[in-house]
């Protein structure tokens, strides 16, 4: 654990809590103790002050996708690195994807990895276990050795690879109920998808590349919420990215079944008209769909349909980007543009204020989590986690800057208006102005 | 000016216009005692092909060769263990070596257009077939060919056949001819055609018979046996009685109607022997005419100071 | 052919009577130098140099009695100019049937000025054959060679500054004969002519 903070207790002056009306907050030992006119009074001698004027304060972030390539591809991303990237996001907490090498789908792994974000000590990197063993589609790994591990699992994935048995879906779903386990199902019907390259629609059609259809991943979710709701268990479904899932989800919640459901940044920004360019830095799995598919996204964020902003954050080496698109590997980096991102498309545009943001990017994915102790209320008494946002100050992304191992950015040079500018985890700063701070 | 030929779609009604009647006057190069012409003397071009293609190569090589340039051939496969280390750094070692022109096939969609804007390579690119994306040079020479037998294509009816989901050459000739002011009517069984394909410049239909009525030109396109593998049709024999083009088909076509088709052929699966020997076929000429279309290419990608392909003067 | 700033600001050196008479006197040098016309082809440079040719064909033809072989010759390829702009279209180059082999072929052009064009002529007929001879015809000599070229027949000399610009206006082309010199403020570069299209 490091405890390397060079202080203990911050007063953070007029920010404006989840968007509201200006106000102190004094962290202490972890926790925060004071709130409002008290705060500036109960400070120690020793306090730093933080001058928050016109910043926005949210609960620390929790993502709950996450790929940190470690083990296997140190080469583009390490948890250190990945933590560090997760911090100058504003994030607290991470989920960490198992389709590493070798694939976390034992508690010897998923230990390891737990152990290697304790060491970075800058945000809580919480081990995601795999549903099959090798992510091989065809039997189940030890989930329960994994919930009872160090890392104490609660989300199970094979994401990169859809669960596509219908029986072994099943089978999930039933055992994680045991320790109030979710299953997180990357929906993407294999065998409609060989090949696929990007979107299928008009935009694939011209430019030649094999289509991903939206069936493909819609019919996988309406299979799956059938079966969550005939065996009375928790879905959650990853990087929903059609109008056609989301309305499905809307009917499974209508339906009382007990399915969350998170959506990337990227795919709430951008289309497949970007993919017109051949760039490869475009190229994701889920893929970039339409603009339609677009708007029904943000709405289906705005009104809780869809319940958190999960970036999915994968980096790639250059190599891996810096070819042909059919070459290429999928994936684009997200931790450090995320809120940045998700201001231009839902605070913007009016379709979420701050307070939404909070409660998506930061209350829900802890509670589908199973986090304790985030995404709590900033209340007095509450862990001191924290991020503070300016939302003013028009800045341009710069891939070099960041703290990230990878640069496969689809943002390089793109004004955003809202980038984190202070994250504390338990009280400790861990993130300021862009810079990771150890 | 734009230095590349990259799809069919970059090309304007003028621009078109200018390589087809450029083809047209370099075609009596051909027919001349002294084949060759000083203008691109001292310019090196040179073919990458990823992909095997002995006719397309020959005839690119023949047509720098015609105009005194040095032709370089380059034959990588790439490999997915080599990803595409293959394509940046062969571009890295042709720039090295002074390439004016670099004629590229490869099986990746896209792959020309990230050659021409990686900033690896500063000369001009031109796409010779890049997966099923496009294969503009092909266009070009089906477009000078009907002009030849159609003396215009305003108004005219083409019908192309085939498997369009997976052929360059289609799209290729979808975007020249509606740019050219033709009709085009693409022909499949619906497995066949892209979702979208609503969305392009012509029209599209399921039945063959019906849509050879009054046809100027019909294309047959290349269709491949391991489709039926994939379930895009269920059997050859199927595929040839419901899009085959054979003897009765040709018979019922205006009597000036020419038939192409971009090679090679599968006799007996699209075309029988029959038609692909009549005096109505015209893919042999077909071949002929890709070297002047090609010269052309070259002559006006690199004859002058800049390009004298896309835009208006 | 060197534009020039427009028709109304030049000033008329030949009309249209000018213009046939210099073509009629071109023909009979022509029959007169070559003993007739037996294996006499014109080849008209592109662009109006392909109309005149056509003319001197037809004069020459009315006194002989039969028609005389013509056609056209593009020389774009064969410039010395080519890398100095972006690539431009091609004229049309037709020979007559037979070729130019053993033939005495007459080069026609409406503008000699810097003498670029014929070389660049001479290089385009050495691809084509061998002729027994080859001469130059051209409606207008303005001077300022820059290579050793002259021509043999001549409509009309005319001694210009290189400041001033020399249009010739065709009736297939431009509706009407005519010979003009216009003035203008910037130095024209002699081996600059030739810069239309065809």
């Amino acid at each position: 654990m490091s405890d390397k903070a060079p202080s203990t207790s911050y007063l953070i002056k007029g920010a404006r809590v989840l968007g509201g009306d200006a106000t102190d907050m004094l962290l202490t030992d972890g926790v925060v103790a004071a709130l409002g006119a008290d705060a500036a009074g109960s400070a120690p001698s020793d306090v730093e002050a933080v001058d928050a004027s016109g910043l926005i304060a949210l609960p620390g972030l929790v993502d709950l996708h996450t790929h940190l390539r470690e083990p296997g591809r140190e080469d583009a991303e390490t948890v250190d690195s990945g933590s560090a990237a997760a911090a100058v996001g504003g994030f607290t907490a991470v989920h960490a994807m198992a389709n590493t090498d070798p694939v976390a789908d034992t508690a010897g792994v998923v230990e390891q990895v737990w152990h290697l974000g304790r060491r970075a000590g800058l945000c809580d990197v919480h081990p995601v276990g795999a549903v099959t063993v090798g992510l091989g589609g065809s039997q189940l790994a030890e989930l329960g050795a994994m919930a009872e591990s160090a890392a104490r699992v609660r989300m199970f994935s094979d994401d990169g690879k859809c669960v596509s048995d219908a029986v072994l879906m099943r089978r999930a779903l039933e055992y994680v109920k045991a320790f109030d386990g979710v299953v997180a199902q990357h929906a993407q019907e294999p065998r409609l998808t060989e090949a696929a390259q990007m979107n299928e629609g008009s935009v694939s059609a011209v430019l030649g590349l094999r289509g991903w259809p939206a069936v493909a991943e819609e019919s996988v979710i309406a299979r799956d919420v059938l079966l969550a709701g005939h065996v009375g268990s928790r879905l959650h479904v990853c990087h929903v990215s059609t109008a056609g899932s989301v309305e499905i989800l809307r009917w499974a919640k209508g339906k009382g079944i007990d399915v969350t459901a998170e959506v990337t940044p990227h795919h709430l920004f951008l289309t497949d008209e970007n993919v017109r360019s051949y760039d490869p830095r475009f190229k994701v799995n889920p893929p970039l769909r339409t603009q339609g598919d677009v708007d029904a996204l943000r709405q289906g964020l705005a009104d809780g349909t869809i319940d958190a902003v999960a970036t999915d954050h994968a980096p790639h080496s250059l190599e891996d980007k810096d070819c042909e698109w059919a070459a290429a590997a999928m994936g684009m980096t997200g931790l450090e543009t995320a809120v940045g991102i998700v201001a231009a498309a839902m605070v913007d545009t009016g379709l979420l204020d701050w307070a939404g943001v909070a409660d998506r990017m930061s209350r829900r994915p802890a509670r589908i989590g199973r986090l304790a102790g985030q995404g709590r209320p900033l209340d007095v008494g509450e862990p001191a986690n924290v991020t503070l946002i300016d939302s003013e100050t028009r800045y341009t992304v710069d891939p070099k800057a960041m703290a990230s191992r990878s640069r496969n950015t689809p943002y390089a040079g793109q004004a955003l208006s809202a980038r984190p500018v202070a994250t504390f985890l338990r009280g400790r700063l861990t993130a300021s102005d862009g810079v990771v701070r150890r | 000016m734009t230095r590349h030929l990259l799809s069919a779609a970059d090309l304007t009604r003028d621009d078109a216009t200018l390589i087809l009647d450029t083809a047209d006057e370099l075609a009596r190069v051909s027919d001349r005692p002294v084949k060759k012409l000083p203008t691109l003397r001292g310019r090196t071009v040179v073919n990458l092909f990823f992909e095997d293609s002995t006719r397309t190569r020959i005839s690119f090589e023949a047509a720098a060769k015609r105009l005194s340039a040095d032709v370089i051939n380059f034959s990588a496969k790439g490999s997915s263990v080599s990803k595409g280390e293959s394509l940046k750094d062969t571009a890295l070692t042709l720039e090295a070596m002074g390439a004016d022109a670099v004629v590229i096939r490869h099986p990746a969609s896209g792959a020309p257009h990230t050659l021409a804007h990686s900033g690896w390579i500063g000369g001009s690119i031109v796409n010779a077939g890049d997966g099923t994306h496009e294969h503009p040079t092909q266009a070009l020479l089906d477009a000078f060919t009907m002009r030849r037998h159609l003396s215009s294509l305003d108004g005219r009816k083409i019908v192309i056949v085939g498997d369009v989901l997976h052929s360059r050459v289609a799209r290729s000739n979808v975007l020249l001819l509606s740019t050219l002011g033709a009709e085009v009517t693409l022909v499949a069984p619906p497995t066949l055609l892209p979702v979208g394909v609503d969305q392009w410049p012509c029209a599209y239909s399921y039945d063959l018979d019906a849509s050879l009525e009054g046809a100027d030109a019909v294309m047959m396109l290349r269709v491949q046996r391991e489709r039926m593998n994939a379930a895009f049709f269920p059997s050859e024999r199927e595929y040839s009685r419901r899009y085959g083009l054979d003897a009765e088909r040709m018979a019922r076509l205006p009597d000036e109607a020419i038939i192409m088709h971009p090679g090679p052929m599968n006799r007996g699966l699209e075309i029988t022997a029959a038609v692909a020997d009549s005096e109505r076929a015209v893919i042999v000429e077909q071949v002929t005419n890709g070297v002047s279309v090609r010269m052309a290419v070259l002559y006006l990608l690199l004859g002058g100071s800049d390009s004298a392909l896309g835009g208006v003067e | 052919m060197v534009r020039s700033d427009s028709e109304d600001e030049a000033r008329e050196v030949l009309d249209a009577d000018d213009v046939q008479r210099a073509l009629t006197r071109i023909a009979h040098e022509v029959l007169e130098r070559n003993k007739g016309a037996q294996s006499v082809i014109l080849l008209g440079i592109p662009t109006r140099g392909v109309p005149l040719a056509r003319r001197l064909a037809e004069r020459i033809g009315e006194v002989e009695g039969r028609p005389i072989p013509h056609g056209s010759l593009d020389i774009t390829m064969f410039r010395d100019d080519l890398r100095m702009r972006p690539a431009r279209g091609l004229g049309r180059t037709e020979l007559p049937d037979g070729g130019i082999d053993g033939a005495v072929v007459v080069l026609v052009d409406d503008v000699l000025f810097s003498g670029r064009s014929i070389r660049a002529a001479l290089d385009a007929l050495s691809e084509l054959g061998r002729p027994h001879a080859v001469q130059l015809a051209v409606l207008v000599d303005r001077g300022h060679r820059q290579f050793p070229i002259r021509a043999d027949y001549v409509g009309k000399n005319l001694p210009t500054s290189t400041r001033e610009s020399v249009q010739v206006l065709l009736a297939e082309h431009d509706g009407r004969d005519a010979v003009l010199i216009g003035g203008s403020d910037e130095t024209h570069d002699p081996s600059a002519e030739g810069g239309e299209t065809a």
